[in-house]
């Protein structure tokens, strides 16, 4: 299907002169609004008053969304590259806001249903093609400081939580007096939420809007002034070579990628999905615990903090001594980090919460930093779409993660009667994951040839092949 | 934005923009303002780990 006019991508070619400082904005004012995902838990007990039903029932809504964003991306992945960042970021746009709006009519009529196939079907597909809208653009506007580009957009996702939890609160505090977020167990009426979806709706198309209409793609065979590709050409691992998605998916550094992440993540959540009653239960005598409930609140905000944190320093830093020991170090360094938790992690709080905060600020880490790895080992041809299939490994885990904490858990006793020793086989089974990680890293090598796409005879400055000129 | 940005012809005869400081600036702002907020909220949540 033809694109209109305006969104294609031949009309958003850069001129001479365009600052490449205006497009991190229009990264983050799409990660910003799409981060909103990580943010449901804000009005889940209200959802659950609401439509009267279980935790389960409304948790799957977020379920749902993250499956179908690992879905969308993989499966528009390609589509993303070949139309250019403007056509995605409005799309994304038209998804997410029409999932907030079936979403908040499903509320407002009290058909759970519309609330699956808005926020999470509809929602979803927007989150996916959000995800990753942005992120080759970058990688060709800063190919001399990808992980700080990446790294920037991947932190407004992290942030878009940051945002939407505090607002979301202020704002169904005004469209339902009788909500008190200062006082506990004060739960906003099903309407304030269903208001709330609709603000998030008009909000967030201005704001993912404003990002498609400032986005630009740089002309073919441009390059930041004083940069030479050669510099990059000399790291190990990096390629000035193609490899388009369909072939990538063949290759096993796609695979071994896809199981770093995959474990990288799985052993992040571990800690996110539990982190306000783990402190409690790590300080626990008895029936009561040294760590009272707003104590634990600040060490879910700490982490926050470090996650958001963590995918720009780390992704930054990744520029100066490569991917692959970027990873060893997500991976390694985890691996201690875990052990020294499940072992010495209930002596001090201050140590379980340093701990933590800079696991949590690896697994922040892992995401900024992939799509840098990606452009490395497969060029920036189709990385966005490459990108986009890895991220099922993100769902994967988003589906694991909770699962292996969760059972285990249930085996060691009921809630509030837990203690640290009751978390170490979790935590052991994240170590382990961190150990195949490691391994995974370890194993990654250079692309064959046999992958690389076809480059014009004159193409020694662009890594451009010969096929996407005519796309 | 195309409409806001000035253009003079560049060496290779290309059409030229010189994109104004103020709308970077502004741009930055736009994303700066609610990431500011998100965080600063955030501090003072973290804050009742040291204080709670």
């Amino acid at each position: 299907m033809a694109l209109p006019g305006f969104l294609q991508r031949e009309r958003i070619v850069a001129r001479p002169g365009f600052n490449r400082w205006l497009i991190p904005p229009a990264a983050l004012a799409v990660h910003l609004c799409i981060g909103q995902a990580y943010a449901t838990s804000v009005y889940k007990a209200a959802l659950v008053e609401d439509f009267g039903t279980s935790q389960t029932a409304i948790g799957i809504v977020f379920s749902i969304a993250i499956v179908m964003l690992g879905l969308s991306a993989a499966l528009f992945g390609t589509w993303v590259d070949r139309n250019g960042p403007r056509a995605a970021m409005f799309t994304s746009a038209c998804f997410w806001v029409s999932g907030f709006v079936v979403g908040g009519i499903g509320i407002q009529t009290g058909q759970l249903w519309l609330l699956y196939l808005g926020y999470g079907v509809i929602g979803g597909i927007g989150l996916g093609i959000g995800y990753i809208s942005p992120v080759s653009t970058l990688i060709k506007w800063f190919p001399d400081r990808p992980g700080l580009a990446t790294g920037m957009a991947i932190m407004g996702f992290g942030g878009g939580a940051l945002v939407a939890s505090p607002l979301s609160r202020q704002l169904m505090s005004w469209y339902d007096p009788a909500y008190d977020p200062a006082t506990p167990g004060s739960v906003p009426s099903g309407a304030a939420v269903a208001a709330l979806f609709f603000t998030f709706a008009a909000v967030y198309l201005v704001f993912m809007m404003f990002g498609a209409f400032i986005v630009r793609v740089p002309a073919e065979g441009w390059r930041p002034a004083g940069w030479d590709p050669a510099s990059v050409k000399r790291k190990s691992l990096v390629t000035s070579e193609s490899v388009s998605a369909a072939n990538a998916v063949k290759t096993p550094q796609f695979w071994l990628l896809w199981v770093v992440l995959f474990c990288n993540v799985t052993a992040g959540i571990g800690i996110l999905e539990q982190a306000a009653p783990m402190i409690q239960d790590f300080f626990r005598t008895g029936d009561t615990s040294t760590v009272a409930a707003t104590a634990a609140a600040g060490f879910v905000g700490v982490l926050s903090l470090f996650n958001m944190a963590g995918r720009f320093v780390w992704s930054s830093t990744s520029d100066y001594i490569g991917r692959k020991p970027i990873y060893m170090v997500y991976l390694g360094v985890g691996l201690v980090l875990y052990v020294l938790l499940a072992t010495v992690g209930s002596s001090a709080t201050w140590l379980f919460v340093i701990l933590a905060a800079v696991i949590l600020s690896f697994y922040g880490g892992g995401f900024a930093t992939i799509p840098a790895y990606l452009r490395d080992l497969f060029g920036t041809y189709q990385v966005g779409a490459i990108h986009g299939r890895l991220l099922t490994a993100w769902s994967a885990a988003g589906v694991a993660g909770p699962l292996i904490v969760n059972s285990v858990l249930d085996t060691q006793g009921e809630p509030g009667s837990l203690v640290a020793a009751n978390y170490r086989p979790a935590l052991f089974i994240m170590v382990g994951l961190l150990a195949v990680g490691f391994v995974a890293n370890l194993l990654v090598r250079p692309v064959a040839s046999k992958w690389h796409e076809p480059r014009h005879d004159d193409a020694t400055t662009s890594p451009t092949p010969a096929r996407s000129a005519v796309r | 934005m195309s409409t806001s940005i000035s253009k003079e012809q560049s060496g290779d005869g290309q059409p030229a923009v010189h994109t104004p400081a103020a709308f970077i600036a502004f741009a930055w702002t736009l994303v700066g303002v609610p990431l500011a907020y998100g965080l600063y909220q955030t501090v003072k949540t973290a804050s009742s780990l040291f204080t709670g």
